[in-house]
């Protein structure tokens, strides 16, 4: 057999071919998932390639989230939801409702993503999913309405960019900070079609939250997929967050010889906290340069950094303390699950406290629909995925990417400023338990 | 299938993106036809009103990238042409054209083409030929599989057909 990436791997198992990078196959996917924006349109393919009343054998599969316009802020989402609902009904798939999440954490929480599976989302960030061992790719509302009738659907198998750190990471330098730079390294289109592996010594050691980072924005440098290979933490992590009871194949990992179509390699000494400037997130510079840009708005949330860990960090920073003057804080946690977290640990309540507006669960302002939607002018840092102009609202507003660490003390001061350059109690001992690369 | 009738080439350069396909104050529609009306306004106008069916849109390099709709793919479509020659296409607009059952050719002579030159896609050969010049044109022909499913019009026939719920004819 010749020497594959883990990409190759799973999509050889799905198709039952034995294939390597460019090959098409049509494979079996494991779950799916749609939200109130792209769910419609999968429907009514459905619709269209079925006859009116067909069994709908992969329901169990079929997820469908509430999440980009919720509650409803129109009538249009409300119909939308509506539609959603009534289908689930009637053919059993599994439907979440509003303040359950955004798609992503969702699919994650509720044990719909394994090691070594096929997951397609209509949804970009499907990408999500690789930060546990899966291949997860975002495909359009004609492949995805198609596959609920199927159960299969073609891809053609992408090549690898593997990006390695190795060691330690300093105080205050996340997942986010890595990602950052290598979207700035490799540009917003360096990976486009390809998977973005994610290896090396340093990665390994990261939380599971920090690794669904990396595969997260894999997208916003054009990746098909992000995938960082599966261990024991894996299993420890779906054990605790989905009951699941896997055990990781030792095998479902790149081979020493797999062909890449690119290496990049890091130093994790070497690397600072990361800012992309507006308008997009290959922009992304050291925090150091950009230290003192005045921000109207600081936004904590989204299928990247909305995870309890996430928001906990910014309550660390702020705990006792105040927002700064003319500065809003938005926080919106990524699932109901993270909402209750931040609830019974009073994390909800230190932020209300230091002044944020703490939000229900769901995508919020993230790509500009509502609930914290910026004006012109106005400055946001947020913990988002994507800073194109207007993505936040309006199109002469401007958004600025980072860490959550990095929005809890940009908020404090009202302007960007270094998370390393705040008092070490802030984000002490207590929070590495819990946080994991803060130490 | 073979695309043997010839007809007339549209040549466009590199880089042209779906906003430059279809300008993206248009995506509200989604009809194909109406969405023809406005295909290439801004970079050619009188493409929409003098394009016949069974033509032929030529491109450079990277033809298609931007935006993740359908809409560039369903204006050519209801424009009525008969395929996308280029010497490389953007991965989701080679998705989504195949997707809708838009035949395309890979072809890095493309350049040789001319506006106004008569070709046809040989998708069975895999070439692309130029009854202006007499030249035929290497192009990769799509895999079997993707070749099946534009034949049977793209994913929702083809779907169909595997479902057993296509219309018998
Ligand atoms: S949080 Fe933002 S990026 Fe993530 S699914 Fe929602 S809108 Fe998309």
């Amino acid at each position: 057999m010749t020497a594959k990436t883990i990409t190759e791997k799973i999509l050889s198992e799905k198709s039952g071919r034995d294939v390597t990078a460019g090959a098409y196959v049509e494979a079996i996917v494991d779950s799916m998932v749609t939200h109130d924006v792209t769910g419609p349109l999968a429907i009514e393919v459905f619709e269209d390639v079925t006859d009116e009343k067909s069994e709908l054998p992969t329901a169990d599969d079929i997820v469908f989230t509430l999440d980009h316009h919720a509650p409803a802020d129109g009538v249009e989402a409300a119909n939308n939801h509506n539609i959603l609902r009534e289908f689930a009904a009637e053919y059993g798939t599994h439907q979440y409702e509003i303040n359950d999440g955004i798609c992503h954490q969702v699919m994650i929480e509720e044990g719909f993503v394994e090691p070594g599976q096929l997951v397609i989302g209509a949804d970009s960030h499907s990408t999500t999913y690789g930060g546990l061992g899966a291949f997860g790719t975002g495909v359009g509302s004609t492949d995805l309405g198609t596959t609920f009738a199927t159960g299969e659907l073609w891809f053609r198998v992408p090549e690898t960019i593997r990006f390695e750190v190795q060691g330690d990471l300093p105080d205050g330098v996340y997942a986010k900070d890595l990602i950052l730079k290598f979207i700035g390294d490799v540009g917003f289109d360096g990976a486009t079609y390809k998977t973005a592996e994610y290896a090396g010594s340093a990665i390994r050691e990261l939380p599971i939250h920090q690794r669904l980072v990396l595969a997260n924005m894999a997208i916003e440098m054009g990746g098909k997929a992000g995938i960082v290979e599966p261990d024991e933490r894996v299993e420890t992590f779906l054990e605790d967050q989905a009951t699941l009871d896997v055990s990781v194949d030792p095998d479902l990992a790149s081979d020493d010889d797999a062909t890449y179509e690119a290496t990049y390699t890091y130093e994790g000494s070497d690397l600072a906290p990361q800012v992309s400037k507006p308008s997009n997130p290959e922009n992304a510079v050291d925090v150091d340069d950009v230290v003192g840009t005045g921000i109207d708005q600081v936004f904590v949330g989204t299928c990247t950094n909305g995870r309890y860990e996430d928001i906990r960090v910014v309550a660390d920073v702020l705990a006792g303390e105040q927002v700064a003057p003319g500065t809003r804080l938005i926080v919106v946690p990524a699932s109901k699950s993270v909402y209750e977290k931040c609830l019974e640990t009073g994390v909800l309540e230190t932020l209300v406290e230091a002044g944020a507006t703490f939000q229900s669960a769901g995508c919020g302002a993230c790509a500009g629909y509502h609930q914290g939607v910026l004006g012109d002018d106005d400055v946001c840092l947020a913990t988002a995925n994507r800073n194109f102009p207007g993505r936040e609202g309006s199109m002469d507003s401007q958004v600025y990417l980072g860490s959550p660490a990095t929005a809890g003390a940009t908020a404090l001061y009202g302007e960007i400023t270094d998370p390393r350059d705040l008092e070490t109690t802030r984000y002490g001992d207590h929070v590495s338990a819990d946080v994991g690369v803060v130490r | 299938m073979t695309v043997d009738e010839p007809g007339r080439a549209w040549v466009f350069g590199d880089d042209i993106d779906t906003d430059q396909i279809t300008p993206s104050r248009f995506i509200v529609l989604s009809d194909p036809e109406e969405l023809a009306e406005h295909a290439f306004n801004d970079l050619r106008p009188e493409f929409s009103e003098k394009v016949r069916e069974g033509e032929f849109v030529v491109a450079g390099e990277n033809f298609g990238g931007g935006s993740s709709r359908e809409h560039a793919p369903l204006s050519l479509l209801g424009a009525g042409v008969d395929g996308v020659v280029a010497q490389s296409f953007a991965r989701i607009f080679f998705r989504n054209a195949i997707n809708l059952g838009l035949p395309l050719m890979i072809c890095p002579e493309a350049h040789r083409i001319e506006d106004g030159d008569e070709i046809t896609m040989d998708l069975d050969a895999g070439a692309v030929r130029n009854h202006e010049t007499g030249e035929r044109y290497d192009a990769e022909p799509l895999p079997e599989f993707l070749q099946e499913l534009v034949d049977e019009g793209g994913l929702k026939p083809y779907t169909k057909r595997k479902l057993g719920t296509a219309e018998q004819s």
